[in-house]
């Protein structure tokens, strides 16, 4: 028995002469939630999901007629067309929940299969919601083709060429005989290696023994499908039940451009995005399993119709990207930090804000629930401080979860030559500003990288971290290390699928400049100075919510380094073309 | 308050009072009959029409009325934008009423924050603008310079975590000087604002600038002196992610010694005032 099955039930259920495999888990009072699995694969690809699923809700997951230990119909040709498989579906649904409709999940094929399902008259009544990952109805696509080849507009005609030539192995299974001559040989003993290498799975038993003939029978689900419905695509397509679309943007086969008119045919759909690729119930088992959950409870709950649903959803790709994930920004009492934490509550994430200030960081998190943050909370924490961000990040895990996204922002300024700058000076600016990130990186980047989930790690640096500057020493050289810090663990961390991003802001107006030392003057011309620091940032008033804006971004389109004013786009330019200019600059006095 | 409702007010004082208080009741009444799908337009003709029918013939400036993201000012440009547009009220959508009628020659300029429907994040604006109409109070009755009070309310407004929107009016006041204007039986308005208060307006200038102050409550060295005595129309305005609100009331500054008599808001029994006791006794 495979690890995660303890406890599952085992039943055949029989319809027009083939046996299904059908497991199920969890408590049979609970809401069902019906796992449908695509091509090549078996039931097995959900048991990551199912798991994580089983407490909650009554899962089941059945082997489609051919694949893992349901039989084949004989004929094998004919036997695969979506009418039988419906057929498949409504005998299981009536044996696992005969008195009430289920909850639909389909990937790949499965996804296919659900459209079909959640859009046939004779399934009305059996659905109660669907939840579709990486496969589109045929008859959408069959219009989305022709739409696109009827009226071909530049752009139309780039997403129609993307389509077909992700779609080569469609053509490719529409070969007789010779697929599955392959597939039986060579191609399927290195199908694991190249699922791990090329779609960054990990190594854990799947695919099953039954992988051979899964994909061989599982051919003729589109020999016997695809073409009939290029050719004769429904036009009453329309869904019955509330749908919501999981789109992996990396998924090398379908393009996401594939659901562009997705709410004329499923009203309210609710979308999200998740940056990984096309095995997402193997790669992101806690994301799915939890945008599953919360879409599942919320149509029990009976939230209204679609249109309630569509309503109570931020939309936007940074909600679609964002939403229900655990964004965790230090230094988020105020400024940039808070800001991102705000935008971060906005798209609907969960936001933990981590500041030496207690009050701001309790400040945030209440703002931030009001902005629509399902969960927001304050931690009070000295990022330089080792042990203290250790706790943090074990305290976090057990009572969040696993971080997805780190905003490492805290940051103090400090202004001065390098003669007048102390030793205490340095090591005050170089303890938060560069092992603040390290700490962070290394308590938080661990847990990621161990989850194996994917992540995001965004650490703030400078401009100052490519314009040397003779009044900016120690400040310069602190954000010039997380800038090499932030391309390090970009390149160590790529291979998880952990993006690492250095934001450069540039002159922005937030609280650094009040807060900033001057060293090696006397305290009276200290406050001059910060009062006329304050008033200069003032006057040039470059919002922080841009800059939390280009975090969004940076994290959405996984960027390396990101400046974001003007000048410090002007000065990473200069800084590549003509580094000499900025060493002029850098003799420049401070204009204060 | 008991000491403030006790004062004595002078004749003055009691015009601006008046004034106020209809401005109000006007701000109450068109709040009250705003519905889904009314223009701003609209809005601001309701406040005009409803003034006029009780003797207001001149104008500090016309009304203003602000609704959804642009009670926040949000991609406001160019002074233009402040005008009233077609855009209409929609469920959950917060406004602003913004006027400033002259009557019987006493200015008032008031601002009114609502929302239409319950909307969490807009409560907890106006709970947070109350900690800036006590900050202002204190600061102005200790005679700190205005430049450095408005600084002061930016630090709040930062530590709330809002925006300073009242950068966006000219000058970035958080404040101006109104005073008495003479009615005449021909007063036009030029881009919204009455010439006989603009008026007024330049002529304090001109004498605040020869005894170094100035009728504008800004942040810039021009009002780097102590508050002057008269009247100030003092408008802060918070904005966060696409909310925006204001209040806006007449405060009293004195050449008195005695603390509470050298600064007092006109009139405590405002909406916004209210709406704060009736929270403290529930």
């Amino acid at each position: 028995m495979r690890a995660g099955t303890e406890g599952a039930r085992e039943r055949w259920v029989s319809t027009g002469g083939i046996e299904l495999c059908v497991r199920e888990l969890g408590d049979a009072s609970r809401p069902t939630v019906v796992l449908l699995h695509g091509y090549p694969d078996s039931k097995e690809v959900w048991s990551e999901v199912a798991e994580r699923l089983r407490d909650r809700f009554h899962v089941v997951l059945y082997d489609v007629r051919g694949c893992g230990r349901s039989t084949a119909p004989q004929p094998l040709r004919g036997g695969f067309t979506l009418e039988k498989l419906t057929d498949d579906f409504l005998a299981v649904a009536e044996a696992v929940s005969p008195d009430a409709p289920v909850h639909l999940v389909g990937h790949d094929w499965g996804s296919v299969q659900g459209w079909e399902f959640a859009t046939a008259r004779r399934t009305e009544g059996r659905i109660a919601s669907f939840t579709s990952i990486s496969g589109p109805s045929l008859d959408h696509l069959a219009l989305w083709l022709r739409r696109r080849a009827a009226r071909p507009t530049p752009r139309r005609a780039a997403q129609l060429l993307g389509q077909s030539a992700r779609s080569w192995y469609v053509y490719a299974l529409h070969t007789p005989v010779l697929p599955e001559a392959l597939m039986r040989g060579p191609l399927l003993k290195r199908w694991p290696k190249i699922l791990a290498r090329l779609e960054k799975l990990p190594a854990d038993g799947y695919p099953t023994e039954s992988l051979p003939t899964d994909a061989a029978h599982g051919a003729w689900l589109y020999r016997d499908n695809v073409r009939a419905r290029m050719r004769r695509p429904r036009t009453d397509a329309y869904a019955h039940a509330p749908v919501q679309l999981i789109t992996p943007t990396g998924d090398v086969f379908l393009s996401d451009r594939l659901y562009d008119d997705l709410e004329e045919w499923a009203p309210g759909l609710v979308r999200h995005t998740l940056a990984a690729r096309h095995w997402v119930p193997r790669s992101r088992p806690d994301q799915v399993s939890a945008w599953i959950a919360g879409f599942v409870t919320e149509r029990e709950r009976g939230a209204g119709g679609p249109a309630a649903v569509a309503a109570s959803t931020p939309a936007g790709p940074y909600a679609q990207a964002f939403g229900g994930r655990l964004v965790l920004v230090t230094g988020a009492a105020s400024g940039i930090g808070r800001a991102t934490a705000f935008a971060f509550a906005e798209a609907g994430a969960r936001v933990i804000a981590v500041d030496r200030d207690p009050e701001g960081a309790v400040r945030t998190a209440e703002m931030a629930r009001l902005l629509g943050a399902p969960e927001a909370a304050a931690e009070t924490v000295d990022v330089s401080d080792e042990a203290a961000m250790e706790k943090l990040a074990a305290k976090v895990a057990a009572e969040h979860g696993v971080v997805d996204v780190l905003v490492n922002n805290a940051g103090i300024g400090l202004a001065g030559t390098f003669l007048d700058t102390s030793a205490e000076d340095w090591r005050k600016v170089l303890d938060v500003n560069l092992w603040g990130v390290i700490h962070g990186c290394r308590a938080f980047g661990r847990q990621m990288a161990e989850r194996g989930q994917g992540g995001h790690i965004v650490n703030t640096a400078s401009a100052a971290a490519f314009q040397p500057s003779k009044a900016l020493t120690a400040y310069s050289t602190s954000k010039a290390a997380v800038l090499m810090l932030s391309e390090c663990l970009r390149a160590e961390l790529a291979g998880r699928g952990i993006g690492v991003t250095a934001i450069c802001p540039g002159i922005v107006n937030t609280g650094i400049t009040a807060t900033a030392r001057f060293a090696g003057v006397s305290e009276e011309e200290q406050r001059r100075l910060r009062k006329k620091a304050v008033r200069l940032y003032g006057r040039r008033n470059y919002p922080p919510e841009k800059v939390a804006e280009a975090v969004l971004r940076a994290v959405l389109r996984d960027r390396a380094v990101v400046p974001v004013t003007p000048e410090a786009h002007a000065l990473r330019l200069l800084s590549r073309f003509a580094p000499r200019l900025l060493r002029v600059l850098a003799r420049i006095d401070l204009p204060l | 308050m008991a000491s403030a409702v006790a004062r004595e007010l002078t004749a003055d004082l009691r015009g601006f009072k008046e004034v106020q208080r209809l401005a109000y009741a006007c701000a109450e009444e068109v709040a009250a009959r705003l519905r889904p799908g009314v223009t701003e337009r609209e809005a601001a003709r309701m406040q005009r029409e409803w003034l006029r029918e009780r003797g207001v013939r001149d104008w500090f400036h016309l009304p203003f009325a602000w609704f959804g993201d642009r009670t926040a000012f949000v991609g406001f440009r160019v002074p233009l934008q402040f005008f009233p547009t077609g855009r209409r009220l929609e469920p959950g959508m917060p406004f602003i009423l913004d006027m400033a009628p002259v009557h019987r020659g006493f200015t008032a300029d008031i601002g009114y924050a609502g929302c239409l429907g319950p909307h969490p994040l807009h409560d907890r604006l106006l709970a947070d603008l109350r900690e800036h109409r006590e900050l202002i109070l204190r600061e102005v009755r200790e005679r700190r310079s205005l430049r450095e009070i408005y600084e002061e309310v930016d630090r709040l407004m930062a530590r709330q975590g809002h925006e300073n929107r009242h950068r966006a009016y000219p000058f970035g006041v958080i404040a101006h000087k109104v005073g008495r204007v003479r009615e005449r039986r021909w007063s036009p308005q030029v881009l919204g604002f009455g010439t006989q208060a603009l008026r007024g307006l330049a002529s304090d200038a001109l004498r605040g600038h020869r005894e170094g102050w100035s009728p504008l409550w800004s942040p810039h060295r021009f009002s780097d002196h102590p508050p002057a005595p008269g009247l100030w129309a003092v408008e802060p305005h918070l904005g966060f992610r696409g909310v925006g609100a204001k209040f806006e009331e007449l405060l009293v500054v004195t050449d008195s010694r005695d603390p509470e008599e050298s600064a007092f808001w006109l009139d405590d029994d405002l909406p916004h005032v209210r709406r704060r006791q009736e929270e403290r006794a529930a």
